[in-house]
């Protein structure tokens, strides 16, 4: 009996709660609602000072429900809630030209712009020190320790410097921004090629060496090839640490166009919402890039006869 | 063949020290079934011009562990002719396999000479005149059968429309036409190995090294595979060295089983068997075949110490 039960088709909640859609987005959905109460929460109680201090300085009288309110849409919040940060976020990328200076689309492709081409460096410089290292046993005794140590001192004590001495030599502008992210962004691409390049089962380079495989011949059939996956572990890591980089290179050149100059900008005027703002979209820029560099490496996967 | 057993089972073995001191070659022995047919027809330079496709003269290897040195041949002395199929047999650590490996040049021994096809085994190696099988397929996953097939010879720069014949006329020999697209994770652990070794005839070499190819499957796809092995010996006429740990095995497919044990790695009996070319499984119940394994057993177990 209890078998024709089970056998019925499931209806009510239940259904909906085996729905596939439910299923794989339930979980996310909640954590992003639980998130949101939490700043609303938090936006309330960090903000009442402020705004009761605002009501009993201009002498007007107020009750808990206009302080409420004033916690939703105080200019300078010390926590903006978060529709504020998402009006300032859609009129700052909508209200605009695309290359108007206020636009957040203008100043998220300077960064861009200085994101993608210091990845593109870091990784080029990445995957070529990884073969060095691989191939050279003075090399990896004399490189990686310089490699280590470079990651160990602060980029943002780094950056002034590197901007200085660049602009010094007449670069300015893209070019010195990507050389930072790019120097970011190469060590987790060298530490995981190392990796990959090593990775081949000992039995293949036997294989090769049976043949009489030529060096150049064991890297690009056997090393290249099964460092794939370690080398898109790494481009995750360093396509996020590459805007990183973009957008702490743009605080020292004085805040002239990008995602870190809005946050300088933001921060010296106590323009809260427009740093939020400014964190959003760098956010966006973030999840954006590793969607591509992800992507990228589903497709690879499936031209290299990954198991679904 | 005269089966003069009581001396071999004990357990030291005296023609094993009698090679251990002086490494004198196994033709100079005693025993009369261990006097070596090849040696006598090069020294008569008469009847049987059969060359030598494995000379074995002396030959010691010391592998330099961390906490002391380790004799993984210690003089070993052996002649093989063109065309036999070779079985070592032994138990863990007695050399089989560091001698295949020696007789590819993976390993290069302390002292003593080997020629392989007349020359040394470096230059052998260089001249691409052996294939050589794993315990493992050793496939590469990211290319498809027909891409792994095709591998060894893209390394010698076969043309691509002789790789393309080569590929389709050993993947039939190997029985697996209609595979060529899979990737290896779509085919079973023989069919996988049958692959890796259609990729070591591929080149058609002379000599084919094994190294228990058919270790890690099961009883049944075994006892196939030996099958088509004995039959592609036969249709081919290379000459085959062959590692196992299994007796049936070693003396169903061999025309010379030779008998090895560990601490230091040496041979203790070479054991022919003259068994016709073209054999079945059935051969396994004849009084002949019973007693040359018997004899295998025993020098097995001559040379194994159990109190360790």
């Amino acid at each position: 009996m209890t078998s024709s039960v089970l056998a019925l088709p499931a209806s009510g909640t239940g259904a909906l709660r085996r729905h596939p859609l439910v299923q794989r987005y339930a979980p996310i959905v909640t954590i992003v609602l639980a998130l949101i109460a939490i700043w609303y929460v938090a936006a309330v109680l960090m903000n009442l000072n402020l705004v009761r201090d605002g009501f009993e300085r201009e002498e007007t009288p107020y009750t808990v429900s206009d302080l409420l309110a004033g916690t939703m849409s105080a200019e300078r919040p010390l926590l903006p809630a978060p529709h504020q940060v998402i009006d300032a976020f859609v009129d700052s990328v909508f209200g605009y030209a695309p290359n108007a200076p206020r636009s957040l689309v203008y100043h998220s492709a300077v960064t861009l712009s200085a994101t993608l081409l210091g990845f593109l460096l870091g990784s080029l410089l990445g995957i070529a020190l990884a073969l060095g290292i691989v191939h050279s046993r003075v090399l990896e005794k004399s490189l990686l320790p310089w490699i280590i140590c470079s990651q160990m001192v602060p980029i943002l004590a780094l950056a002034p410097i590197f901007v200085v001495v660049l602009g010094a030599l007449g670069l300015q502008g893209l070019l010195p921004k990507s050389i930072i992210s790019a120097y970011l962004c190469f060590f987790p691409i060298t530490i995981g090629m190392v990796k990959g390049f090593t990775a081949p089962d000992p039995m293949q380079l036997d294989l090769m060496r049976t043949w009489s495989a030529t060096p150049r011949q064991v890297l690009s059939k056997l090393r290249w090839p099964s460092a794939v996956p370690y080398l898109f572990a790494g481009l995750k890591v360093a396509i996020t640490i590459s805007l990183i980089g973009a957008i702490v290179a743009e605080l020292p050149t004085g805040g002239e166009a990008g995602i870190g100059a809005r946050l300088l900008a933001g921060s010296y005027y106590g323009q809260t919402i427009q740093i939020w703002s400014a964190l959003l979209a760098a956010a966006i820029l973030a999840s954006g890039l590793i969607a591509l560099v992800d992507l990228t490496e589903r497709i690879v996967g499936v031209r290299m006869g990954a198991r679904p | 063949m005269a089966m003069q057993m009581p001396k071999s089972l004990k357990p030291v073995d005296r023609r094993a020290t009698l090679q251990a001191d002086g490494g004198a070659p196994f033709a100079a022995l005693t025993e009369p079934v261990r006097m070596n047919r090849i040696a006598d027809a090069t020294a008569q330079s008469g009847s049987l011009p059969q060359r030598l496709a494995v000379d074995v003269r002396d030959v010691s290897l010391t592998f330099d562990t961390g906490d002391g040195k380790v004799d993984a041949l210690s003089n070993v002395s052996l002649q093989i002719a063109e065309g036999e199929f070779v079985s070592f047999i032994g138990p863990s650590g007695c050399g089989k396999t560091t001698m295949l490996r020696v007789v590819a040049d993976l390993q290069q021994p302390t002292s003593g000479t080997l020629l392989v096809n007349g020359v040394s085994a470096e230059q052998a190696r260089l001249e691409r005149r052996y294939g050589y099988v794993f315990q493992a397929p050793a496939l590469f996953p990211w290319r498809t059968i027909e891409k792994n097939l095709r591998l060894p010879l893209e390394v010698m720069g076969f043309s691509d429309s002789e790789q393309q014949l080569r590929a389709a006329r050993y993947l039939a020999l190997v029985n697996l036409t209609g595979f060529e697209r899979k990737y290896p994770w779509q085919l079973s652990g023989g069919m996988q190995q049958r692959v890796s070794i259609a990729r070591a005839l591929s080149f058609d070499p002379a000599l084919l090294l094994m190294d228990e190819p058919f270790g890690a499957l099961d009883e049944i796809v075994r006892d196939h595979l030996n099958e088509q092995l004995l039959q592609l010996w036969d249709k081919t006429g290379k000459t085959v060295l062959f590692v196992t740990h299994s007796i049936p095995e070693a003396v169903f497919l061999s025309t010379k089983v030779v008998v090895m044990s560990p601490r230091p790695g040496r041979i203790i009996d070479i054991i022919d068997c003259n068994f016709p070319r073209q054999r079945t499984l059935e051969i396994r119940e004849t009084p002949e075949f019973l007693r040359i394994a018997q004899r295998v057993r025993v020098g097995l177990r001559a040379g194994h110490s159990y109190d360790e």
